[in-house]
């Protein structure tokens, strides 16, 4: 039962399989998901699989609490660790797993990697973080947009005009200007995502390069998943209708 | 943010105080009563209660409408609204030197969590940022006293009290021995791993808080009240 999560019981999980895929799109802000995520959105889609979108901070629940924490930031470290679990929690109960039991694809712009790296830079153990997030889903494919420091500060001020005060980990008093926070910052994010890619299994994506680039790398680390024999070579598989449905007899007898 | 080891002792000059039991099992009125006693004999106090804190509280009620709730969203939402209380309001008085007395610790949360089907070893270690308390004291009654104490004092029966969410039972009552009887299971298991004093509150009030008073001199008798601790400098 566990061994479909990172090791802890999420009481209430349906007991048979979920035949939906979990995929999971991690990366800095600026590393191109967003785009990626609405490319492989769209692709998954004429390929004839339903894709449900999810990302961080969307949940019904708790998310009116934690704009109005950060407005304050008034809360502490740990107050804040956990208030954000809370949020993937009601998440991954709520949307998620419905989804995967339905068959559908889910597309997560971000996961748990990112809460986990956010909560660590602010001062939570390694050990902690892992063990919060141990009743998150494995996901099939964990893809890494990996971009270099210099690549994410132009995407973001071409994006924002400036940088992010919480993407630049100003909270943390890492320093008091804004430019050399942000390097600090994502500095150390990537060492947490360093660590991370091993043991979660991150697909490295060189994250430098254009967005159709990238997304050619995508689309060859993910056509595997829905059993296109083809997809080690060819970014489009050509029999989509075909590897679907056998996607998904698989999936029903698993 | 959480401590290496939490079973250490927090090492601060306060000492924290707590008091943990069933609904109905009397506890928050011994609790105030120590409270009230200990303010009379000069020491510093000060008091906290569960679930108090203004952050998740309006989530939590807003959630428990909805029924939106899982165990897993349930618990962190109680560690979050914990975790926050815990850094306003244990933390400052107890690293200033006070009594803190608190109706309800983490171990609410533990033996809730369990209930409702949690992990143990989850629940404990996302509370790894609470301390171990000096004292805990458990107010143990039967399911059935409390239910009558309940009753006679003609308060509802709260849809969580009762453990309606897990579906034990369409009959709020039964559903309430059943829900408060494996936490009360959890309770006892919790009194012989962490060491509670167990106090038998089946008794008249005034029994009871006599123990807690006795059961509290020696650590009372090493610990400065307010006045000397202004002399002391």
């Amino acid at each position: 039962m566990t061994d479909r999560t990172y090791g802890t019981r999420l009481p209430g999980m349906p007991a048979e399989p979920l035949p939906g895929k979990l995929i999971v799109i991690e990366g800095a802000d600026g590393s191109g998901r967003t785009t990626e995520v609405a490319l492989l959105k769209s692709w998954l889609e004429v390929e004839g699989h339903s894709v449900v979108d999810t990302g961080l901070r969307r949940s019904d629940l708790v998310s009116g609490e934690i704009d109005r924490a950060k407005k304050g930031h008034t809360l502490g470290a740990t107050t804040m660790a956990l208030l954000y679990a809370a949020d993937f929690a009601d998440q991954l109960e709520n949307k998620i797993v419905p989804a995967l039991s339905a068959g559908s694809t889910v597309l997560a712009d971000r996961y748990i990697y990112t809460l986990m790296a956010r909560a660590i830079a602010r001062g939570a153990s390694r050990a902690w973080a892992r063990e919060l997030y141990g009743f998150a889903l494995r996901p099939d494919r964990v893809l890494f947009l990996d971009a270099r420091p210099e690549i994410l500060l132009h995407r973001a001020i071409a994006k924002y005009g400036t940088l992010d005060y919480w993407e630049s980990g100003m909270d943390l008093s890492l320093s008091r200007d804004l430019f050399e926070s942000f390097f600090r910052y994502q500095d150390l994010l990537s060492r947490e995502f360093e660590w991370m890619q091993r043991d979660y299994d991150f697909a490295r994506v060189d994250a430098n390069r254009a967005p159709e680039q990238v997304h050619a790398d995508v689309q060859r680390l993910i056509a595997p998943l829905y059993g296109a024999a083809e997809g080690a070579n060819a970014p489009r598989p050509r029999r989509p209708r075909a590897s679907f449905r056998r996607a998904r007899s698989r999936a029903a007898s698993a | 943010m959480p401590a290496e080891d939490p079973s250490a002792h927090h090492g601060f000059p306060g000492r924290l105080l707590v008091f943990e039991g069933l609904d109905g099992s009397g506890k928050s009125t011994q609790a105030r009563l120590l409270g009230k006693w200990l303010q009379a004999r000069g020491y510093r106090v000060f008091f906290t209660e569960w679930n108090s804190s203004e952050l998740v509280a309006g989530v939590i009620r807003r959630g428990k409408k909805k029924g939106l709730l899982t165990p897993t969203t349930f618990s962190l939402l109680h560690a979050t609204d914990f975790a926050d209380r815990f850094d306003r309001q244990i933390l400052p008085p107890l690293r200033a030197g006070y009594l803190v007395v608190c109706d309800r610790y983490a171990y609410t949360a533990f033996v809730r969590d369990a209930a409702r089907g949690c992990d143990p070893a989850w629940v404990r270690t996302i509370y790894a940022f609470a301390p171990r308390p000096d004292r805990v004291f458990y107010f143990r009654v039967p399911v059935a006293v409390t239910l009558r104490r309940k009753l006679a004092s003609r308060l509802k029966i709260s849809y969580y009290e009762a453990g309606m969410d897990l579906g034990l039972s369409d009959s709020v009552t039964e559903s309430y021995e059943r829900f408060q009887g494996r936490l009360m299971r959890e309770y006892d298991r919790l009194a012989r791993s962490d060491k509670f004093t167990v106090v038998d509150a089946t008794r008249p009030v005034e029994a009871v808080q006599s123990e807690v008073r006795r059961h509290l001199a020696p650590l009372l008798e090493r610990f400065p009240t307010g006045e000397r601790l202004i002399h002391d400098g």
